[in-house]
């Protein structure tokens, strides 16, 4: 089993009161929580990989909590969620995929009964690369209000044995949603989709 | 066609090795882009139908386009997802109403199926902006293989009045994916989920 090195960590909170439209009477707040940790298998192909997401567990509940923490401290606030993960040039995109077991552990355990997929995407990268996390409600994929991203990246990041783990979390639909589709106060809330 | 479209790019992507493992046959993701101008830019406009029907009108041509490329029939593509990225005198909303009222049905028309929802991410941005494509099995949302993101860019958009809009397709998931989950075949593609 390999450990989890932590290089840093970085915490992105966005407060957004309107687009160019009414101003919203409670702003959308989107959080980003990163992390720079060692790619423990970098620089050669390694066939068993998996036992890493284990070890990856505590790292992803910590980084649920801290947004959860960075947007006010009441994870009933939190209605879309996603995760993304940027692999040093020594690495391949599988390591990304390491993230997706304890990304999605670690914001299900934090807000409790979280229904719906995590929206995902991933890539390798250098230091610097940008990643557009994907976001969509938390219970239910298909609200068209929740569908939304938020660029995320740190500069020195990842270097070529690393790895930039993400998870995103907002407070609500896009400031001036207006096109549509199913609403959150419409959902069943069963199948995590609608 | 309503979209007045400035240019159209294609990218192909095909992967032979990764980590000094042979790929074979490559892993192939395609996507296709659109320039056009956003009728909205510069000021708030309640009513965003038109964009909407601009939205169906691109999700036939850019996923007719991606097939193509990847040299398959729709039916055999693996993966999709969508994204758009706005010029700076346009917002947020002006991408969702592009991707997510109408675009979907002509991109299932042309796949075959599509049970899954289609990954999407939106952002607003500069000339050269990357748009990272959340990529999704396109009949069940939860096969791990194939989470997965391209990214894009093109050099000249968006201008501050245009939006780039694309679509991904793929016709397989990562090129060496080890980390579990369900397979591809071991879905049932009913629910759009498993």
């Amino acid at each position: 089993m390999s450990k989890v090195e932590v290089r840093k960590r970085v915490t992105i909170v966005e407060e957004i009161f309107h687009e160019g439209g009414p101003v919203a009477a409670n702003p959308l707040c989107r959080a980003a929580a990163l992390a720079v940790i060692r790619n423990p298998f970098a620089g050669k192909y390694v066939e068993e990989i998996a036992g890493f997401m284990d070890d990856l567990k505590p790292l992803g509940l910590e980084m649920a909590k801290s947004l959860v923490a960075a947007l006010g401290g009441d994870a009933k606030r939190i209605e879309g969620y996603g995760k993304g993960a940027i692999v040093g040039a020594a690495g391949e995109l599988e390591h990304g995929a390491l993230w997706h077991v304890p990304g999605g552990y670690g914001m299900r355990e934090t807000l409790g009964n979280a229904k719906a997929i995590v929206a995902s995407t991933k890539k390798v990268g250098g230091p610097g690369t940008r990643l557009d996390v994907p976001v969509t409600h938390i219970n239910a994929s298909y609200v068209r209000s929740h569908f939304d991203a938020m660029e995320v990246g740190i500069v020195d990041a990842p270097r070529a044995d690393e790895l930039l783990l993400a998870l995103v979390m907002t407070t609500g639909p896009r400031v001036h949603a207006r096109v549509g589709g199913l609403r959150a106060s419409e959902i069943k809330g069963e199948d995590g989709l609608r | 066609m309503k979209a007045k479209i400035r240019k159209l790019i294609t990218f192909v992507e095909e992967t032979r090795t990764e980590m000094n493992q042979t790929i074979d046959p490559p892993t192939r993701r395609a996507a296709a882009a659109a320039v056009i101008e956003n009728p909205f830019a510069g000021r708030y406009v309640e009513d965003l139908t038109e964009l909407m029907e601009i939205g169906e009108e691109l999700g036939a041509l850019l996923t007719e386009r991606a097939v193509a490329a990847l040299g398959v029939a729709g039916p055999a593509a693996e993966s999709y997802g969508k994204a758009a990225a706005v010029g700076e005198d346009g917002e947020l909303e002006h991408a969702a109403a592009v991707l997510h009222p109408k675009l979907g049905t002509p991109v299932r028309k042309v796949l075959g199926k599509g049970a899954a929802l289609i990954p999407s991410s939106k952002k607003r941005g500069g000339l050269g902006v990357p748009l990272d494509i959340p990529l999704g099995h396109k009949d069940a949302a939860f096969v791990r293989s194939h989470f997965d993101g391209m990214e894009i860019r093109v050099g000249d958009a968006p201008r501050t009045n245009e939006i780039l809009v694309a679509i991904a397709v793929t016709d397989s998931g990562r090129p060496l994916p080890r980390v579990g989950g369900l397979m591809k075949d071991q879905i049932k593609g009913e629910d759009g989920l498993r």
